[in-house]
């Protein structure tokens, strides 16, 4: 079992890769800059794991403060963090989606989705896997700088006999 | 299989993966931007979202800067960065390099459209 482990550790470093700038497509492999430019490996590394993406958890970075990114350049007013949760598709199939809001507005601010992508009022939004797929509502970001819509249980994380459905005020 | 025979499978296994693994695409949420780049004579800018987000939240240039959150569709010329608006804000060789350091912005390679590494064409269950 432990060497197993080991090897599963072994394969997930091996799997932690990112491409030098050169190579990644994007990039012109004769453009002065490379050499200058900092490389994804070198900083992304140090950052705790994700699976997807830029394979860096992003939100646990913030939150254990491996980075620390700066919430203004010169405005005085500060993040307005809110700690509320939303249950969204209460009557489909799959299971239901819980929303942190936490997590969002310690990146964002509320104007960046409301009123433009979500209006604020519980159950006045139509959500929708096509319109999320071709990046809209929570398509914008994930999908494009967000963990990808690969991953599928991360939003869709409650299960539809959990208790949690039941509570008061569940859904709202 | 013995355990300490699955390992060795295994760690082969692992070892023939990352020497014949396909070459690793660019970052995900890498911009490349090139409304007018080429036509103007330098190559298209990439700009890394990762590099950025390291440093400042989103909030900062989505809301502060005012960038619209879809790639291609803020329209930025030199000049408003040269203003200290949009990359002027922080590439003013006081926060970050200024605009005089062209190609380490202008650095894509050329021929591409404006589009963003990633979205579901690439990364979701759209192609499944």
């Amino acid at each position: 079992m432990l060497a197993l482990g080991a090897c599963g550790l072994a394969v997930a470093q091996i799997a932690r890769q990112w491409s030098p700038l050169a190579k990644d497509g994007v990039h012109d492999p004769k453009s002065p800059a490379l050499g200058l430019l900092q490389e994804p490996g070198e900083a992304l590394s140090k950052l705790p794991p994700d699976t997807a993406g830029n394979q860096v958890a992003w939100v646990r970075a913030l939150e254990e403060g491996t980075i620390e990114p700066r919430a203004t350049l010169f405005r005085q007013a500060p993040m307005e963090v809110r700690d509320t949760d939303v249950l969204l598709n209460l009557k489909g199939s799959t299971p239901v989606v819980r929303f942190p809001h936490k997590p969002h507005t310690r990146w964002l601010a509320c104007s960046n989705c409301h009123d433009q992508l979500f209006k604020k009022e519980p159950g006045s939004n139509v959500y929708s896997m096509e319109r999320i797929l071709q990046g809209e509502q929570c398509g914008v970001c994930h999908g494009a700088v967000a963990f990808p819509l690969t991953e599928c249980n991360r939003c869709h994380s409650v299960p539809r006999r959990s208790p949690a459905l039941a509570a008061p005020g569940a859904g709202r | 299989m013995r355990g300490p025979f699955k390992f060795a499978a295994l760690a082969l296994t692992a070892l023939a993966f990352a020497l014949v693994a396909a070459p690793l695409p660019a970052e995900y949420g890498d911009v490349v931007l090139n409304k007018r780049s080429e036509k103007e004579g330098v190559r298209p800018v990439v700009f890394p979202h990762w590099f950025h987000r390291i440093r400042f939240r989103c909030v900062v240039c989505h809301d502060e800067l005012g960038f619209r959150m879809r790639a291609g569709a803020n329209d930025v010329l030199m000049k408003d960065i040269i203003d200290g608006k949009f990359c002027g804000m922080c590439h003013n060789n006081q926060i970050a390099w200024g605009a005089e350091r062209c190609d380490l912005c202008h650095s894509g390679k050329p021929g591409q459209q404006s589009h963003i590494v990633g979205g579901h064409e690439t990364m979701g269950p759209g192609r499944w």
